[in-house]
C-alpha cells in the first residue's frame, strides 16, 4: 500500500487531482450544512452580479437563486450520477467481458457482437433517446449513462481475461476441479482489477460530462439542481449574465480534470511496468 | 382601457407622440416565428399564419384596442332592435388580388359554406345563425336564431376571413392549388415564399382605400433561433419583432437600444390568459381549500417582474381585463403564505406530492414552473416537476394525467367565445387541452354562462358575467397567473404599426416608415 502511494504521489498532477476531488466531495457532502436553504429558493433580486453582495459571492440567477448554493448542490448530483452510473456500467460490462474472454468460441462471438452493437451507436445520441423515451429523471439518466458506457469495460475485461486464461495458475485451478464460476471470480477477475480501476476513474469523468450535457439540453431531472442544468438555463442570458454559465462551467472543468489526473496517476501506480519514463 | 406600459417603453413612446404626415414607400422587415405551415387563413389559424395572412386577407371588420368595431370590407353596419338581424354594407369598389370583383356573394360563400366546414371556432359561433343572405351585391344580412351577445366580435380576419368564391367554390378546399398563392382583398399581395428563408408581400396597387397602404413591401424573415432573432434586430436585418419573437430575458436589453420602441398593445382581441390547470377530480387539488391555498402561495408579482419584464398584468379573474365584461369585484388572491398555510392546515393536507407540468414553450415557462414550485414548497406543498415535451404535454392534459399544469389560452374579446369553454361542464371531454380540462362542474356556473351568451343588453350580460366571475374566484377551478404581455418591439420610425386589437396581424395597412 505504501508502495502504491509512493508511486502515485510521484505524479504531481494526480496529487492535485486528488486535492480538487476531495474539495468537491467535501462541499457535496457538507452542502446541506453550509447552505441550509434549498438551491431553488429565490433569495435575492435576479441577476445580481458576483461580489455585488457579500452574502451571494457568485451572484444570483434569473430567478434570484444563489449561484454558490446551486454549485454546492450541483456537486452532489454530478458526483452521485458519476459514481452510480459507473458502478452500474461496471456491473454490466465486467460479467459480459469475463464470460466472453473465459469461454471464448461462440459465447465470445455472441457477446462481442452484442457489445459492438452498442459501440456502433453514437453514445450521446443513444443516451438522449433513452432519456427522452423514459422521461427525464435521475433514474433514467443514470440508467442511460450506464447503458452507453459499459461496452469499453466489457472489451477491456475480455482482453485481460483472454490473456490470463492461458496462464499456468488458471490451468492448475481447472485441473484441481474448480468450477468455471469460482475460477473467474477467485482467480481471474482479481487480476484484472488494476486496469478496471483506471478505466472506472475516467468513466466517472465521462459520466459527469454526459449528465451535464443532458441537463444542458433540458433533459436533466427537473427537480435536481445540477451543473449542466445551471449552464443550460444560463445559455439564453449569457450576454447579460456571464457568471451564470461561467462558474458551473469551471466546476465541471475542474472536477473532470481532477478525475482524469487521478486516472493517470492510478495508471502509473498500478501498472509500474507501463509507467512513463521521467516521472 | 389603457394597458400599462413599462416605464421604459413609456419614456420612449412620448417622443413618438408627435405625428408627422404619413409617407409612402419603404420596406418593412419583420420576424415571423415559427414559419407558418400555410398562409391560407381560412384553413389554418395558428399564430404565425394569422400574423402574415391578416395583411393579405381581410374580414368585414377590424377592432380597435378597446375592441370597438371599425370598418374594413364593411363600410357600415346596422343591428336590429331585437338583436337578431345584422346588416352589413360593403365597399363597392373592392377587387380580389387577381382582379375579380369582391361582392356579397363572396361573403355568403365564406361564412356559410367555406368557413363552416373548415373553421371549428367560428362554426360554434355560427350555430346561432339562422341564415346569411345577400339582397344585393353590396349588402349582407345575418339573421340569428336568438340573440348572441358576442356576435359583433366575430368578424376579425383570423375569425372570419373572406375567401374568394370564384377560386374555391366546388373545389376540394384542402387541396386547392391556390392555397399556395393566397388571393385576398387586403392591402398586401402575396409575392413569394422561399421556405426556410422569407415570405415577401408587396403593396396592392388597387387597394380600395385611397392612398393605403404606405409601404411598398413586407419581408417576413424566418429565423428559427431566438438568440439569432435578437441579433437580427441588433444588426438591422429586421426592424420589427412581433410579440414572442425573442426570449423575455432579451427584451429589456433590446428595448434599451437607440430608436427602439416597445408596446404591449395589439393583443387585446386575443387576451392571452395564463393559468395552471388544477385537477378537480382527484388528489389534494380536488379540495377547494387546497386550490385557494395555491392562489395565496404564488408570488405572481415576482413572476411578472422577474420573468415577464413587468409586461402584462396579474390575472384577477377568469376574464382578462382586456376582454369585455371583466370585473375586479371578485375574491382577490394576493401573495399571502400565512393564509395559504392556514387553509392547508384546515383541510388537513398530508404532504402528498403533486405533479406539476411546465409548459414546454421555452426557458421562461420552465423558470416559471421552478418559481411556482418554490412558492408552493414554502407553504408546505410538495411539488414534483414532471419534464415533458410538447407531445407529452398535450397527451397528459388530454388524458387528464396531471395534478397541475401550466397553460395559456386566448379569449377572443368576449367571455362567451374564450372563457366559458374552460368552465362549463358540457365541455368536459378527454382528448382536448382547450376545453374544461380541470373537470370543474357547477350547474350554477353552467346556467350563468348559458344565459349571458344569449342575453340581449350589455347591462344584463355584465350582471351575469360579474356573478359568474365571483363564483369562479371563490371556487378557484384553475389557478390564474397573468394576463400575458407579448411586447412588439420596433424601430421608432415605423409609425402606426399597432393600432388595432390584433396588432401586427392586420397592422401593416396603416403602417409607414418615417425618413
Amino acid at each position: 500500500m505504501a508502495d502504491f502511494w509512493k508511486r502515485f504521489s510521484r505524479n504531481r498532477g494526480a496529487v492535485i487531482g486528488v486535492v480538487i476531488l476531495v474539495i468537491v466531495l467535501v462541499v457535496a457532502i457538507l452542502a446541506p450544512v453550509l447552505f441550509p436553504q434549498s438551491p431553488w429558493r429565490m433569495v435575492q433580486r435576479p441577476f445580481l452580479a458576483p461580489l455585488d453582495m457579500p452574502s451571494h459571492p457568485l451572484g444570483t440567477d434569473a430567478l434570484g437563486r444563489d449561484v454558490l448554493t446551486g454549485l454546492a448542490y450541483g456537486a452532489q448530483v454530478s458526483l452521485l450520477v458519476g459514481l452510480v452510473s459507473t458502478v452500474a456500467a461496471l456491473l454490466i460490462g465486467i460479467p459480459i467481458g469475463a464470460l466472453a474472454g473465459y469461454f471464448g468460441g461462440w459465447a465470445d462471438d455472441a457477446l462481442m457482437r452484442f457489445t459492438e452493437f452498442f459501440q456502433t451507436v453514437p453514445s450521446f445520441a443513444l443516451a438522449i433517446v433513452l432519456v427522452a423515451i423514459f422521461q427525464p429523471s435521475i433514474y433514467s439518466i443514470v440508467a442511460a449513462i450506464a447503458i452507453v458506457s459499459w461496452p469499453p469495460v466489457a472489451r477491456l475485461v475480455r482482453g485481460e481475461v483472454l490473456s490470463l486464461r492461458s496462464r499456468e495458475y488458471v490451468e492448475a485451478a481447472i485441473l484441481s476441479g474448480q468450477t468455471s464460476g469460482t475460477i473467474i471470480l477467485r482467480q481471474v477477475l482479481p487480476n484484472t482489477i488494476s486496469p478496471i480501476i483506471v478505466l472506472a476513474s475516467l468513466m466517472v469523468a465521462t459520466a459527469i460530462l454526459l449528465e451535464s450535457s443532458l441537463s444542458f439540453l433540458g433533459l436533466g431531472d427537473p427537480n435536481l439542481m445540477s451543473w449542466g442544468y445551471m449552464i443550460g438555463a444560463a445559455r439564453t442570458v449569457i450576454r447579460q449574465a456571464w457568471w451564470l454559465s461561467f462558474f458551473p462551467g469551471v466546476a465541471i472543468l475542474l472536477t473532470v480534470l481532477a478525475l482524469n489526473l487521478i486516472g493517470e496517476g492510478l495508471n502509473d501506480a498500478l501498472n509500474p511496468r507501463l509507467a512513463r519514463k521521467g516521472k | 382601457m389603457l394597458k400599462r406600459l413599462t416605464t421604459l417603453a413609456a419614456a420612449l413612446l412620448v417622443s413618438t407622440a408627435l405625428h408627422a404626415e404619413p409617407v409612402s414607400g419603404g420596406r418593412a422587415n419583420v420576424v415571423i416565428q415559427p414559419e407558418p405551415p400555410s398562409l391560407m387563413v381560412g384553413l389554418v389559424q395558428n399564430g404565425p399564419t394569422q400574423m402574415v395572412a391578416g395583411n393579405i386577407y381581410e374580414g368585414l371588420l377590424r377592432y380597435d384596442t378597446d375592441l370597438q368595431p371599425m370598418p374594413q370590407l364593411a363600410k357600415s353596419w346596422e343591428v336590429s332592435e331585437d338583436g337578431l338581424t345584422y346588416t352589413f354594407k360593403l365597399h363597392d369598389n373592392v377587387k380580389w388580388h387577381d382582379g375579380e370583383p369582391f361582392t356579397s356573394a363572396d361573403v355568403v360563400f365564406s361564412a356559410d359554406k367555406f368557413l363552416r366546414e373548415t373553421h371549428a371556432r367560428l362554426r360554434t359561433s355560427l350555430e346561432h345563425v339562422e341564415s346569411i343572405t345577400a339582397p344585393d351585391d353590396t349588402t349582407v344580412v345575418f339573421k340569428l336564431k336568438q340573440p348572441f351577445g358576442p356576435f359583433m366580435g366575430i368578424f376579425e380576419v383570423g375569425t372570419m376571413p373572406m375567401i374568394p368564391k370564384h377560386i374555391y367554390e366546388g373545389t376540394d378546399y384542402e387541396n386547392n392549388p391556390a392555397n399556395n398563392t393566397p388571393i385576398g382583398t387586403g392591402p398586401f399581395k402575396f409575392e413569394e415564399w422561399v421556405k426556410g428563408s422569407h415570405i415577401r408581400l408587396v403593396r396592392n396597387e388597387d387597394y380600395y382605400e385611397e392612398g393605403l397602404p404606405y409601404l411598398d413591401e413586407i419581408y417576413w424573415h424566418v429565423i428559427p433561433d431566438a438568440a439569432s432573432r435578437a441579433v437580427a434586430y441588433e444588426t438591422g436585418v429586421v426592424d420589427i419583432l412581433p410579440g414572442g419573437s425573442v426570449e423575455n430575458f432579451d427584451v429589456q436589453r433590446i428595448a434599451a437600444m437607440d430608436n427602439t420602441c416597445i408596446t404591449d398593445k395589439g393583443w387585446e382581441y386575443f387576451g392571452p390568459h395564463s393559468w395552471m390547470w388544477l385537477n378537480n377530480r382527484e388528489g389534494p387539488t380536488a379540495d377547494k381549500r387546497f386550490r385557494q391555498a395555491v392562489m395565496y402561495a404564488m408570488d405572481r408579482e415576482f413572476a411578472k417582474s422577474a420573468l415577464w419584464n413587468d409586461l402584462g398584468k396579474i390575472a384577477q379573474s377568469p376574464v382578462s381585463s382586456s376582454t369585455r365584461f371583466f370585473t375586479d369585484d371578485v375574491n382577490k388572491y394576493d401573495h399571502d403564505p400565512e393564509k395559504a398555510k392556514a387553509l392547508l392546515e384546515e383541510m388537513g393536507y398530508d404532504g402528498e406530492t403533486v405533479r406539476l407540468l411546465p409548459l414546454p414553450y421555452g426557458e421562461t415557462w420552465q423558470r416559471w414552473a421552478e418559481a411556482v414550485k418554490q412558492n408552493l414548497g414554502e407553504v408546505g406543498i410538495n411539488v414534483e416537476i414532471v419534464a415533458t415535451d410538447v407531445a407529452g404535454w398535450n397527451q397528459k392534459l388530454a388524458e387528464w394525467d396531471y395534478d397541475m399544469a401550466f397553460t395559456y389560452l386566448y379569449q377572443y374579446g368576449d367571455p362567451a367565445l374564450g372563457v366559458a369553454r374552460t368552465y362549463i361542464s358540457s365541455n368536459i371531454a378527454k382528448g382536448s387541452q382547450w376545453n374544461n380540462v380541470e373537470g370543474y362542474e357547477n350547474p350554477k356556473v353552467d346556467e350563468l354562462f348559458a344565459q349571458a351568451a344569449v342575453a340581449v343588453t350589455k347591462e344584463e350580460r355584465q350582471q351575469l358575467y360579474t356573478e359568474v366571475q365571483q363564483i369562479l374566484t371563490e371556487d378557484v377551478p384553475v389557478a390564474w397567473l397573468l394576463e400575458l404581455g407579448f411586447p412588439t418591439i420596433y424601430r421608432c420610425n415605423v409609425k402606426d404599426l399597432v393600432t388595432t386589437a390584433i396588432g401586427v396581424n392586420d397592422g401593416f395597412k396603416n403602417a409607414y416608415i418615417e425618413e
